[in-house]
């Protein structure tokens, strides 16, 4: 593999990695916070129960959201020294601003909040918690907008051979942002919404501490619904902007290899020909696209042979179309997973509103599952975001084997891509074996206080 | 004070913050299986930085995007260039975090003992990496003529930056059983003393070899001449205080003297460094200069607005936290990692 190939997997094994943490640490963060300032204005200690078994979870996610973090601040200064003497002047200070403005605040208060109970007065100790969740949503708005520069580049200047800022709050208003920064935000939301309430249907479904986690579901599957509901409508803004700002990334996501009829169809399924540039087996509900694309069922998408040749006008001579199976099936699966989220969450707020959810084991079964709806809709929602922009790191200004490090082998490369890997999933396989352990266990169970001695090492309480 | 020496005295600022703050967070590390002998006891080191140390850690990211953001060209070339020893840094970070988060969710001594081992390396491994590093930007790095550092990893080990690691592995070392003298329960301070005196021995010794290797080693006669000027000899006579304040159990003067030998350490690097930014061992005119590396002067005069709005926050709230959890641990503590 070449150097930019290796340094473009780093990225993505790392990214993807990363976003698997973060989405959680977003939306659960939010809804401790919302249980906890339920505890302080009722006294009820149930609810403390349930802030104490999901803080726990919360902060095994917390810790290595955290650190993989780091790795991603990094990284663009390892793998791509050239991308990062381009658009550093640019790029570089939304990340600044968010380490001054969100690290600190997320960190230190979490670091008061899990020491702080018995410390700090019932309700400085709530506040604590939102002071993570306004943390880590804020986070999430500065690291956007640096995202958002890639797709869409704004508030620049092409001077000295670098993009250099020119309009601090351009960036700030890119219309990408404002449709992308809410479809995270949403997306982290329900992906919480679901975490809460996938765990609480397991005990649930097995009839364990009903009156609890009656509680935390209940809460789950609203926010579920409100939230999944948000990120498709913001979703649809979404795409409505995309076939302005990046046609070829919309066209590329419906492997539309040519434009469109005046009432252009939405494919469910369909069996893609990179190489002859045409598809079959086509499952397709009709007008959709054009639904999708300009909110009227009238309207031609561009297709991938009419952009590129656009494209061809404005950059010069050059092949500008992603790789389209990716694009495409990841848009698919996102769309998938986030239609049976909406499904699933307003199913189970008609059980609850009709008090039937304690006996409807199959769905809280099929809730437990559900879990990794979010997570799958996350990941596959980056993938199309990020591969569907190739060839270019920034849309229109600078294409990905420009960016990468001129003075790093391919050999450093390949070397921390493996040594990476391995850590990441040795975290993880440790991270799921915690989480499970913990989610059996039940809250209750507090830590164990010290270790047992060698020889006598049964189960802990 | 022009925009690009404002935001490089702000970026050695913010690694003096991360080596005071997070430095002592290593040598906690560092020290944890010499001081905690018992379960209990480790988690009574644990717990000493328990709630700050994740805080202490974004000053490092925040130091890392202040040099993205207001030099492109240093942060390019600087992390590209030390492109295997940074990596090592992450794996450290990442093992270390987690093993402060993971090891007492878990009752089986096997699986504690894991990441107290992972703890440990990942205390070790940063301050040798960090020293390693900043005696190569005194020495000066193979940095060619569009920015890059050439040559991999070999030509930045040398016995000279070596000492340079050491010397910074026994300093932190050194500032975490300060702060240990000063948080540990009473039973278990007397241990955390022992070590300090241990400790504060090398860090004397390798401090002062490295102060004296570096006129041999580095082009530094040539940028400050032969009197070292009052820095450095500050930091040392800090150092030596050290030894004295502890005789007298003054464990909260022995830890500021020894970290103020540590800011005023990162100081020094950075006078000398002032005003390059990297400096060229290949040929003198392919040094890179704060002026050279910097951003345009909007995004720096936005960027400052933003620091002097937000850093008195920032600093306000971490001191309260610090203030929140002033006392001494005590092993009847209900310890939360």
């Amino acid at each position: 593999m070449t150097i930019v190939g290796l340094a473009r997997l780093q990225f993505g094994v790392t990214t993807v990695y990363h976003f698997l943490f973060v989405p959680l640490t977003i939306g659960l963060a939010f809804l401790l916070a919302v249980l906890e300032s339920w505890y302080v204005a009722t006294g009820d200690a149930a609810y403390r129960k349930l802030v104490d078994f999901f803080g726990r979870l919360f902060l095994i996610n917390f810790a290595v959201g955290v650190v993989t973090g780091i790795l991603q601040e990094f990284q663009f200064g390892m793998n791509w020294a050239g991308y990062s003497r381009f658009v550093g002047d640019v790029f570089g200070a939304p990340l600044a601003v968010e380490a001054l403005l969100a690290f600190f605040l997320e960190s230190t208060f979490i670091g008061v909040w899990i020491f702080g109970w018995d410390v700090l007065p019932p309700r400085l100790h709530a506040l604590t918690m939102w002071l993570v969740a306004l943390g880590t949503s804020i986070s999430a708005y500065w690291i956007l907008t640096a995202n958002a520069f890639m797709q869409e580049p704004v508030g620049y200047a092409l001077r000295h051979g670098r993009a250099e800022m020119t309009d601090f709050f351009a960036l700030l208003a890119n219309p990408q942002l404002w449709v992308e920064f809410p479809h995270v935000e949403f997306a982290a939301l329900a992906t919480g919404a679901f975490f809460l309430a996938g765990i609480s249907a397991y005990h649930l479904a097995r009839g364990r501490q009903v009156t609890l986690f009656d509680r935390s579901f209940r809460l789950g599957v609203v926010v579920a619904l409100v939230a999944s509901l948000l990120v498709v409508v913001v979703g649809h803004a979404q795409a409505r902007h995309l076939v302005r700002a990046q046609p070829m990334k919309l066209a590329a996501a419906e492997a539309l290899w040519h434009t469109s009829p005046p009432r252009a169809p939405w494919i469910l399924y369909a069996s893609i020909d990179s190489v002859h540039r045409r598809n079959s087996h086509v499952l397709a509900v009709p007008d959709l696209l054009s639904i999708l694309a300009y909110n009227r069922t009238v309207g031609r998408v561009p297709g991938i042979d009419a952009v590129q040749a656009d494209y061809v006008r404005r950059f010069g001579p050059g092949d500008y179309v992603p790789p389209v199976f990716v694009t495409f099936w990841s848009f698919r699966l996102m769309v998938y997973a986030g239609s049976a989220m909406v499904l699933l969450a307003a199913w189970g707020v008609w059980l609850v509103a009709k008090e039937r959810h304690l006996r409807a084991r199959r769905y809280l079964r099929a809730m437990v599952w559900a879990v990794g709806l979010p997570y799958l809709a996350n990941i596959t929602g980056w993938l199309m975001t990020e591969v569907g922009r190739q060839p270019w790191t920034v849309f229109g200004l600078e294409r990905t084997p420009e960016g990468v490090s001129a003075g790093v082998g391919a050999g450093a490369v390949g070397t921390t891509l493996v040594g990476f890997t391995l850590m990441y999933g040795a975290v993880a396989v440790a991270g799921t074996y915690l989480v499970v352990r913990y989610v059996r266990r039940g809250p209750g169970a507090s830590e164990p206080r010290a270790a047992p001695a060698p020889s006598a090492s049964p189960e802990p309480a | 004070m022009d925009l690009p020496t404002v935001w490089f005295v702000l970026i050695a600022v913010l690694f003096a913050g991360y080596f005071f703050l997070e430095g002592f967070d290593y040598g906690v590390g560092v020290l944890m299986p010499f001081v905690g002998r018992t379960d209990n006891e480790r988690r009574a080191v644990v717990a000493t930085i328990g709630p700050v140390w994740d805080a202490n850690e974004v000053w490092l990211i925040t130091a890392g995007g202040a040099m993205f953001a207001a030099f492109p060209r240093w942060y390019a070339a600087v992390f590209s260039g030390f492109y295997l020893p940074l990596a090592l840094v992450l794996a450290a970070l990442i093992a270390r975090s987690v093993g402060l988060e993971f090891r007492s969710k878990e009752a089986d001594p096997r699986w504690r003992r894991a990441w107290d081992a992972m703890i440990w390396a990942g205390s070790l491994v940063p301050p040798l990496i960090w020293g390693v590093a900043m005696a190569n930007m005194l020495r000066g790095v193979p940095l060619d003529a569009h920015g890059d550092v050439v040559g991999g990893v070999v030509p930045l080990l040398s016995p000279y930056t070596l000492v340079g690691g050491l010397a910074t592995v026994a300093l932190l070392t050194l500032h975490g059983a300060l702060y240990l003298c000063l948080k540990l329960p009473p039973e278990l301070v007397g241990r955390a003393e022992r070590l300090a005196y241990l400790v504060g021995g090398a860090a004397t010794a390798l401090y002062f070899a490295f102060v004296v290797y570096s006129y041999f080693a580095t082009p530094v006669v040539a940028r400050i001449g032969l009197d070292p000027g009052s820095i450095p000899v500050l930091a040392i006579s800090s150092i030596v205080a050290v030894r004295f304040l502890l005789g007298r159990r003054l464990y909260g003067w022995a830890f500021a003297m020894n970290g103020a030998a540590i800011v005023l350490s990162v100081v020094l690097v950075f006078a000398i460094l002032y005003p390059h930014v990297l400096v060229s061992t290949l040929r003198p005119s392919w040094s890179m200069t704060v002026a050279a590396a910097a951003s345009n002067p909007y995004s720096l005069r936005v960027m400052s607005l933003l620091a002097v709005a937000a850093l008195p926050v920032v600093l306000a709230y971490q001191a309260w936290s610090y203030a929140v959890f002033r006392r001494r641990v005590s092993l009847r503590d209900p310890f939360h990692y």
